[in-house]
């Protein structure tokens, strides 16, 4: 049986001692959308994606990933899901074919599925005569590429991604978007942070948060039409500091 | 299950090939310390610089003075001093010891019951010190022996010295270094790879996997017990062909025990990493938490019998304390587990300790 939600929150809170990072949100993600997390730094989007994630335990509240309770089914969660957070999760110092070949024996894949999945990954990506390079050695944008690659190895049905374009050009950045439709397209729930507001207008529905709560969820269209205002970035604007930008 | 292991294992191991000069590093270092520490830092005492006041300059003093040159413990300074340099001697180094002979020597030894000659000490450093008159004692008795003069007591001792009749240092000191470098090396490997996967985000990305913290453990934990033991071997090897230690247990026996230690020192770094933010950080606690407690209070250099108190209880929690008992009784007295087993099961309790605490604070995610 297929959840209703790919994702659903209820109340989902975390505290760092007197610090609220997380303040109770509550919300819904739909299968194959693309839902954007939105907000400045320090708003609380880290942290709610690690929860959602098994990587955090929540002080209170419950949410549920692609069915899963996050609090007592972190196992079933993990293995349902895929995550590529700001930081590159690929190990510099081994070469392309070794970290495909390592993130898919961490997912218990089976060495003929790791070798099939690799070459078309490799191929995807242009980087077959690449494979025994120093992963190191890779431009940024391609190794994003392959983070995503490696993220997806064991094919999730949801991809949580954390920043994931964070100081790249771009170009390398609208390639990575066409990615991100393409998933989308076929049927996986992608649940993406950013900062970059020209970003947010490419999801199907963004939060805004600030200080810890959601302020503001809706589609891009919607949340302009709502505001009055002519893009994302004002609307973000205008809710954070309460001031349109003109 | 078995998978998952695998590719940890797999990768640790591409890890700690590729990095050859880290590598070598690991490998060379224990080498250079038992070369080091065999040859350059030893106990026993030889060629002493003495100096004499002889006031009785006869025959028969200079033949006492030839009994402390000829044997090796002391060497004579080719200087005529008077009492008033004796300061000026033991300030500028030149002799550790002045031994003075009255002017009335020659005929006491005949007629006296007891003749009395000096032998002044540099006791600066207080070994030292004790060695020179344990020394000149001896010198002395042999002196007597060689002169016929009756011995001045009934009951004569006669020790005799087991286990290191030579009373060489390298016997002493290779244990205790194999003790040393095991639970540094094993603890720094183990901490350091650990942190680093935190400090570059990878470490994160294993855990939003389905593996389990404890495969990542004993997945990133066993190929350093394969180095560990690799440089125990290292070590026995070289201090055999160097300086002759002798193996005179069962080699078999001191490989599992070995192993024991070394899973020991293994979770003991993983605990530190559990609390360690940055490889420098867990570089730095594990040195700390190692070096110094196994060289000065584990029984490697100084017995543990003679500390204060409260420094025996913290010898009695040092891992090391344990194997160096072990490690000694195999190698020098060749011990069985029968003699043993107290200090392999308290070895062992140790280890599945610290375990079990690593692992629960290793669990409980990335704060």
């Amino acid at each position: 049986m297929t959840p209703e939600f790919a994702v659903s929150a209820r109340e989902l809170r975390r505290n760092f001692g007197a610090f609220t990072a997380v303040d109770g949100i509550s919300f819904d993600v739909r299968h194959g959308e693309i839902f954007g997390f939105l907000g400045a730094n320090g708003a609380g989007k880290t942290t709610a994606i690690r929860m959602l994630c098994g990587l955090l335990p929540p002080t209170s509240g419950s949410a549920t990933v692609a069915g899963y309770d996050i609090g007592r089914q972190v196992h079933q969660v993990k293995g349902a899901i895929g995550y590529m957070s700001q930081r590159f999760s690929l190990y510099d110092d081994i070469s392309v074919g070794e970290n495909i070949e390592f993130y898919g024996g961490v997912y218990g894949l089976s060495r003929a599925a790791i070798a099939a999945k690799s070459k078309s990954l490799l191929a995807d990506l242009g980087l077959s005569d690449q494979r025994h390079l120093l992963t190191k050695s890779l431009p940024l944008g391609w190794k994003q590429r392959l983070a995503l690659g490696t993220a997806l190895l064991h094919e999730p049905s949801i991809i949580f991604l954390d920043e994931p374009t964070g100081g790249v050009d771009p170009i390398s950045r609208r390639r990575f978007w066409r990615i991100i439709y393409e998933l989308a397209e076929k049927g996986t729930t992608v649940f993406v942070t950013t900062h970059y507001m020209d970003e947010a207008e490419y999801c199907n529905r963004i939060s805004i948060m600030h200080q810890g709560a959601i302020v503001a969820l809706g589609s891009p269209t919607a949340l302009k039409q709502e505001y009055g205002l002519g893009t994302v970035q004002d609307v973000f604007v205008h809710l954070i500091t309460g001031t349109t930008d003109r | 299950m078995r998978r998952r292991l695998l590719a940890i294992i797999r990768k640790e191991f591409i890890h700690i090939l590729r990095d050859f000069r880290s590598l070598m590093i690991i490998l060379l270092m224990p080498i250079l310390m038992i070369v080091l520490y065999g040859y350059g830092i030893t106990l026993d005492m030889r060629n002493i610089p003495f100096a004499v006041i002889d006031d009785s300059n006869t025959p028969e003093s200079r033949a006492l003075v030839r009994a402390f040159s000829d044997n090796g413990f002391f060497l004579l300074v080719p200087e005529r001093i008077t009492r008033e340099d004796v300061q000026r001697v033991f300030s500028r180094r030149s002799a550790g010891m002045v031994l003075v002979i009255p002017a009335d020597f020659a005929p006491s030894l005949s007629t006296a019951a007891v003749t009395r000659v000096q032998v002044l000490v540099d006791a600066s450093d207080s070994n030292v010190g004790t060695f020179i008159g344990t020394y000149s004692t001896q010198v002395l008795r042999l002196f007597n022996q060689r002169r016929g003069a009756a011995p001045p007591a009934l009951i004569t001792l006669e020790p005799r010295i087991l286990y290191n009749p030579d009373m060489k240092s390298a016997y002493f000191f290779v244990p205790g270094l194999i003790a040393l470098l095991l639970i540094l090396i094993s603890a720094l490997l183990t901490s350091i790879t650990i942190t680093r996967e935190k400090e570059s985000g990878t470490m994160e990305q294993i855990l939003v996997s389905p593996i389990h913290p404890v495969e990542i453990i004993i997945g990133k934990v066993l190929p350093y017990v394969t180095i560990g033991f690799a440089i125990g071997a290292l070590i026995l090897v070289f201090a055999q062909l160097i300086f002759d230690v002798p193996m005179r247990g069962s080699l078999p026996l001191l490989s599992l025990m070995s192993t024991l230690y070394i899973f020991v020192s293994l979770s003991f770094g993983l605990l530190i990493s559990t609390v360690s933010k940055t490889q420098m950080d867990a570089m730095f606690r594990t040195v700390m938490a190692t070096i110094l407690p196994t060289f000065m209070l584990s029984g490697f250099l100084f017995p543990i019998a003679s500390m204060p108190l409260p420094l025996q209880a913290v010898s009695q929690a040092l891992p090391a304390t344990y194997f160096l008992v072990i490690i000694r009784g195999i190698m020098l007295k060749g011990t069985g587990l029968a003699e043993l087993w107290p200090q392999a099961a308290i070895l062992a309790g140790i280890g599945v300790f610290i375990l079990a605490v690593s692992i629960r604070r290793f669990r409980m995610r990335l704060d």
